[in-house]
């Protein structure tokens, strides 16, 4: 039954990764990019990674893709008014793409096959472990990241706002 | 129960290099700026994706924390690079990164 859900999950997670760079029309690549994000939601529960499905959804369903989307209707986008490249440099990208896949993939094949766990801990995604772990080990570079998030805004502010003559 | 225990790593790695490779493919294929980011994004979570699946294997929840800090990372590059990218469009009322060869000459 899981690897079921599993094989659907992925192949819905494939299918629409490769619609977002095949669809011509830019509004239609976020909406199949947000259900790529789904699908990885979906392998998050799976994975018994409870919250962090929960935080992805809203955090990159919910946040970004809104961002992309109101971008795309900010520079009025919305139409198939994208110069295609030539077909030989469309060519090469396929080429260089399926060439790192077949190159990953044969390393993995080369490596030494993992065991399957026998124990697993299902309490370790719950928002009770992950807060104890982010807030004990992680502390410093929790709040380093708070900078960065400081940081990311007021240069946002900056290139966003018209320039004063 | 975990799906960890029913589906072998091995896919997990294998879906995640596939997602990634799209991701690179995009990168490479298209000349809209906005389906660049796009493509970056994918490929993020292609990392995330097997970042979980190996936290849920060993039962560590740093990688699952790892996560966390990706995506704040990726929020962060997202809003940095659409302010960037809507300046680039005020100043040459484009999208398309083939324009941008300024600095090649």
């Amino acid at each position: 039954m899981t690897l079921y859900l599993f094989y659907f999950l992925s192949f819905l997670a494939i299918l629409c990764g490769l619609m977002v760079i095949l669809e011509k029309n830019p509004v239609h690549s976020v909406l199949y990019l947000v259900i790529t994000f789904f699908a990885i939601a979906g392998h998050y529960i799976l994975l018994n990674a409870q919250f962090l499905a929960a935080v992805h959804v809203i955090v990159y369903a919910g946040a970004i893709m809104v961002l992309f989307l109101f971008v795309i209707m900010f520079l009025n986008l919305n139409k198939e008014t994208e110069p295609h490249k030539s077909i030989a440099v469309k060519i090469a990208a396929v080429i260089s793409a399926g060439l790192l896949l077949i190159i990953m993939v044969g390393a993995l094949k080369e490596t030494n096959q993992l065991p399957q766990p026998s124990v697993t801990n299902a309490d370790i995604g719950l928002v009770k472990n992950l807060g104890k772990v982010l807030f004990r080990e992680f502390l410093l570079p929790f709040e380093i990241a708070s900078i960065l998030f400081l940081a990311a805004m007021v240069g946002a502010v900056m290139l966003g706002k018209k320039e004063i003559k | 129960m975990s799906s960890i225990q029913s589906v072998h790593i091995n896919l997990y790695i294998l879906l995640s290099t596939v997602l990634f490779c799209i991701g690179v493919l995009g990168v490479l294929f298209r000349r809209n700026a906005i389906i660049i980011l796009m493509s970056v994004e994918l490929m993020l979570n292609a990392v995330n994706l097997l970042l979980v699946a190996f936290s849920s294997y060993w039962n560590d929840a740093a990688g699952q924390v790892f996560v966390f800090f990706v995506m704040v990372v990726a929020a962060a590059e997202v809003a940095v690079g659409l302010a960037i990218l809507i300046t680039i469009y005020r100043n040459t009322k484009s999208t398309d990164i083939d324009i941008l060869n300024k600095l090649k000459n």
